[in-house]
């Protein structure tokens, strides 16, 4: 009798435990969402001041797909249309180019002994631990001390410094699970180098590549710290550099809210996607 | 060109080459403008000239104070979250920690300015709690991402042992549980704290201007001053690179630390 009081008790004490940690985390979600739903209900009205409410209306969304105010009769401030033109022009190129950069650099590193692999993935760490405003600066002082003009380059060389380390990391594990040998047995096999490389090792590294590819995606469109300090004068904006100047004039440029509203759900529907076939992966595995 | 196939070595060059010159030459170019004056001589003003300013002195000082309470704030808040997702006893549904992750993908300046709209709506007034505030919403997935991977890496059974030898909840949490989630702790602690001591941006928008942080006066200096000013700034940088080698130091293995860093985006 009295062990089943004892075992009641702790049901009862666990219980409690479970409904306020769960408690807990709702809290601190409603916290951490409020900005964002903040964000979303207010694209939902057409003040110009984020914070003002003046009506339900999809005016901006109309606005943001027409690039014209027709009530104001205005056009929406065409540099936000350049800044993401090249928010995501720069991504694409990065990540591309930091994801075969890194895939090469990934094999190559796999491959070396012990010493030299030790140096080159401390040098790969280097631009993962430096925060933004030092890899910015840094190459700010090397493109002004050879006389490079800032702009489109300077930009996507520097998305390619913080981002290739991520793709090199995402391919490693890849490697270390394949059998190191099919390479070579390709050769043996008769096909040429080229061959064994994009028809044995390109597809046996393919996730990594993606995801690595990915996260350089992600992280060049997040960036503000380098893009401020490598984009130059020229007038060039990525959306970060663009709310930055926004906000620091005053005035919120009022289609981003319906802009972030899009992205915000595009992303939520893409993870839930990525999600369910990380799960559908380590089943299978 | 067949031998460069075959000596998969070789591979890494052309990134090798790259890390030289667009991370390794950077950096030492920032020692360089540091410890010259702008003709190109060398000096050491531009320290000199740090230390002797009170203002940026105490700046400095401001801004690690800020980042180590920020820090705190995240591990205090970032724990006990992880802890409840990951251990099993309180059933929280796995997409949980997604929910953490998600608000990193909107743009961290727009949910900076949401957040100064939110203190706007509630009539706060924006300054060093909005900082605070702000800087802890903007990195606290930092922290509960380790510490949640460390815990749930955990052996459960160490439990089921803790608590079959006799040991209260509250021993098995400080005396199992805690010394067990300690390099996630470590992780997040770099994870929050680097980022905070260098920011630029966030500071400026959360507070109006009103509070200038170390990472500001840097951008200043390459900024409206222009050239004359690069060299000071070169050498407040290198004391920002001191603090982030030392603090990557605490990190202890820096490729786990930026590994986790990675699976959370």
């Amino acid at each position: 009798m009295r062990n089943n009081m004892n075992v009641a008790s702790i049901d009862k004490r666990d219980t409690f435990s479970r409904v306020a940690g769960q408690a807990y985390l709702w809290l601190l979600l409603l916290v951490l969402y409020a900005p964002i739903v903040l964000i979303i209900v207010f694209s939902f009205t057409k003040s110009k001041v984020f914070g003002n409410w003046t009506g339900f209306t999809f005016g901006l969304y109309e606005n943001l797909m027409t690039g014209y105010d027709y009530d104001a009769q205005v056009r929406v401030d065409p540099n936000l249309y350049r800044a993401i033109f090249y928010t995501g022009l720069i991504a694409v190129v990065a990540a591309t180019i930091s994801t075969l950069l890194g895939t090469l650099a990934a094999i190559g590193i796999y491959n070396m002994r012990q010493k030299g692999r030790r140096i080159v993935s401390f040098m790969n760490s280097i631009p993962m631990i430096n925060p933004d405003i030092l890899t910015g600066i840094s190459l700010f002082l090397l493109f002004a001390s050879i006389g490079l003009t800032r702009g489109l380059w300077t930009v996507i060389a520097a998305h390619v410094v913080f981002c290739t380390p991520y793709v090199v990391l995402s391919v490693m594990p890849r490697l270390q699970k394949m059998n190191p040998n099919i390479y070579e047995a390709a050769l043996d096999l008769g096909a040429t180098p080229r061959q064994a490389l994009w028809k044995v090792m390109v597809p046996e590294l393919r996730p990594g590549m993606i995801s690595g590819f990915i996260l350089s995606l992600t992280l060049s469109i997040d960036d503000f710290g380098v893009t401020f300090f490598t984009k130059g004068s020229g007038g060039l904006e990525t959306l970060s550099t663009f709310i930055y100047a926004d906000a620091r004039k005053g005035g919120l440029t009022p289609e981003l809210r319906p802009l972030f509203s899009l992205i915000f759900l595009t992303i939520l529907v893409l993870l839930i996607i990525m999600n369910v076939r990380a799960r559908k992966v380590k089943s299978e595995k | 060109m067949m031998k460069v196939f075959q000596n998969r070595r070789s591979w890494a060059w052309p990134y090798i080459v790259f890390l030289v010159l667009l991370v390794i030459l950077p950096l030492v170019l920032i020692g360089i403008y540091a410890f010259t004056d702008i003709e190109g001589h060398f000096t050491l003003r531009n320290f000199i000239q740090f230390f002797h300013k009170t203002e940026a002195v105490n700046t400095f000082i401001y801004s690690i104070a800020i980042a180590l309470i920020t820090t705190i704030i995240c591990l205090l808040l970032g724990y006990p979250a992880a802890y409840v997702m990951a251990m099993r006893s309180f059933r929280t549904p796995a997409v949980m920690a997604l929910l953490f992750i998600l608000p990193m993908w909107i743009n961290f300046l727009l949910r900076t300015i949401a957040t100064v709209e939110l203190f706007h709506m509630f009539n706060l007034p924006l300054g060093e709690g909005a900082l605070l505030f702000g800087m802890s919403y903007d990195f606290l997935p930092f922290m509960i991402y380790p510490i949640y991977n460390t815990l749930q890496k955990m052996d459960v059974s160490l439990l089921e042992a803790a608590k079959d030898l006799g040991a209260t909840r509250w021993q098995t949490f400080v005396k199992v549980v805690l010394p067990l989630s300690m390099p996630g702790i470590y992780s997040g602690i770099v994870m929050v704290f680097m980022p905070t001591v260098s920011t630029f941006a966030i500071s400026e928008l959360l507070t109006h201007n009103k509070i200038t942080l170390f990472g500001s006066l840097i951008q200043r200096s390459f900024g409206e001053g222009g050239i004359l000013m690069w060299n000071y700034g070169a050498a407040l940088s290198l004391i920002m690179l001191v603090i982030i080698g030392a603090t990557s130091f605490f990190g202890q293995n820096d490729t786990e630390t930026e590994s986790q860093k990675g699976g959370l985006l």
